[in-house]
């Protein structure tokens, strides 16, 4: 940590940061079993998809797909488009976002500060609306180019090239890593990394469990998994509940002192379940997970505050992670 | 005591509009079999016809993913909390609009 010559070549980097209070409690003299957050707030939008977005775009440049002046469109819930916005800015790039109406007002007042445009699909249309909306604006706009973090190798690759060795070059004793399933680019990206470097590590994945509302799928045939997701590389896999994920995310701050977003408090809870299994069983434990965001662009959510069950429904709906 | 499963709106057409049943079962398969048994229908969603779990469909056994706890062999017993669930990428809306793209182009 120093100086860089743009706030591109600040990306990644992020520091890891152990939390001996929420660390389970193990009896004098068993292998300790401890916690780190890895903070990638600390990235240069304030989110972990800086990694994804700075490697797709420059792969992309590399390979001819982008040209200079060129349009980039990408359906995004959020942090991928704020870091797009970022980059695109700083490459010359023009960049069209569209999203759910449902996202929080702060991810669209800051994608419009980055400079991008955002086109609305709507929230009660659910997935088949947002379908429709992107056919629509393709079919209008046949030159503007996609990066698809969904299916981009160059989104795992920033996690395999960057976030798996900075994790092994600050905590050579990992034992387990835990984080978000999204577009699965972090998982796939670090885990791949870390099995092939550390023997036995279980890579371990939380995923956001919306209600229903927010899929608005018609029928099973409607789901999708991600062109990423390679199962193989996963040892388990927890979907939590958002009331889980409030009352981590609330712990988090409470307890060690992180501000976080709600997708982090959902990887905590399954980082922690890990840490107590291990520590009951007295083995010895280095769980590494990720803290994707901080909570500023979820504070008119108003989730932060009064009970769980007031959390609950402020984030009924909405996409949280 | 019985096991409990949550059912997704869009295969509660199978259970007469309920959002929660209840089934027994040693394990995952045995379960399913109990439900088709009250719920005719259900496991056809659910299995392929090779025998395996649909591609979109994820069972979680008390929240943890069945498909890293042996699949369809994954023991079950009464007290757990089983949910069934449509498969989606987080960010659910813009998967499917990239998705969209892609296929479009």
């Amino acid at each position: 940590m120093a100086r860089y010559e743009s706030l591109l070549d600040a990306c990644g980097g992020t520091p890891l940061v152990g939390l001996p209070r929420l660390s389970p409690a193990v009896p004098e003299g068993a292998p300790p079993v401890r916690l780190w957050a890895k903070l990638e707030d600390r990235n240069p939008t304030g989110s972990i998809k800086d990694r994804a977005a700075l490697f797709m775009v420059r792969e992309a440049e590399e390979s001819g797909h982008l040209r200079p002046g060129d349009t980039i469109l990408e359906p995004t819930s959020g942090n991928t488009g704020i870091a797009l916005a970022m980059v695109a800015k700083l490459r010359g790039y023009r960049l069209v976002c569209v999203m759910p109406e449902n996202v929080s007002a702060e991810r669209t007042q800051l994608l419009r500060m980055y400079g991008a445009e955002i086109i609305f699909s709507p929230a009660a249309g659910g997935s088949n609306q947002a379908v429709a909306t992107a056919k629509q604006i393709a079919a209008e706009h046949p030159d503007w180019k996609m990066l698809f973090q969904y299916g981009n190798p160059a989104n795992a690759r920033a996690h395999y090239e960057t976030t798996g060795p900075e994790l092994l070059h600050d905590l050579p004793t990992i034992t387990h890593f835990v984080a978000g399933l999204g577009t699965t680019g972090t998982l796939m990206g670090t885990g791949r990394f870390l099995r092939e470097k550390v023997e036995g590590i279980q890579i371990i994945a939380a995923e956001p469990r919306y209600g229903e509302l927010v899929y608005g799928l018609r029928n099973i045939d409607e789901g999708y998994v991600p062109e990423l997701y390679d199962a193989s590389v996963l040892t388990r896999r927890f979907s939590v509940g958002t009331r889980d994920a409030v009352l981590r995310t609330r712990q988090l701050i409470e307890v060690e002192g992180i501000f976080a977003g709600f997708s982090s408090g959902a990887i905590l809870h399954a980082a922690l379940a890990v840490a107590h299994e291990a520590a009951k069983e007295g083995r010895r434990a280095d769980v590494a997970f990720v803290v994707c965001d901080g909570g500023w662009k979820y504070l008119s959510t108003g989730a932060y505050g009064g009970t769980l069950n007031d959390a609950e429904e402020a984030l009924e709906g909405q996409l949280w992670a | 005591m019985a096991i409990e499963v949550r059912v997704p709106t869009i295969l509660r057409s199978y259970t007469g509009g309920a959002k929660i049943v209840e089934g027994a079962g040693d394990t995952l398969t045995a379960l399913i079999d109990d439900l088709d048994a009250k719920h005719s229908g259900l496991k056809g969603r659910l299995i392929t016809p090779e025998g395996g779990l649909h591609r979109f469909v994820n069972i979680y056994v008390n929240d943890e993913d069945v498909r890293f706890l042996g699949a369809l062999d994954a023991k079950v017993k009464d007290g757990d909390s089983i949910t069934i669930l449509p498969a989606v990428a987080g960010g659910a809306l813009g998967f499917a609009a990239a998705a969209a793209l892609l296929g479009s182009r």
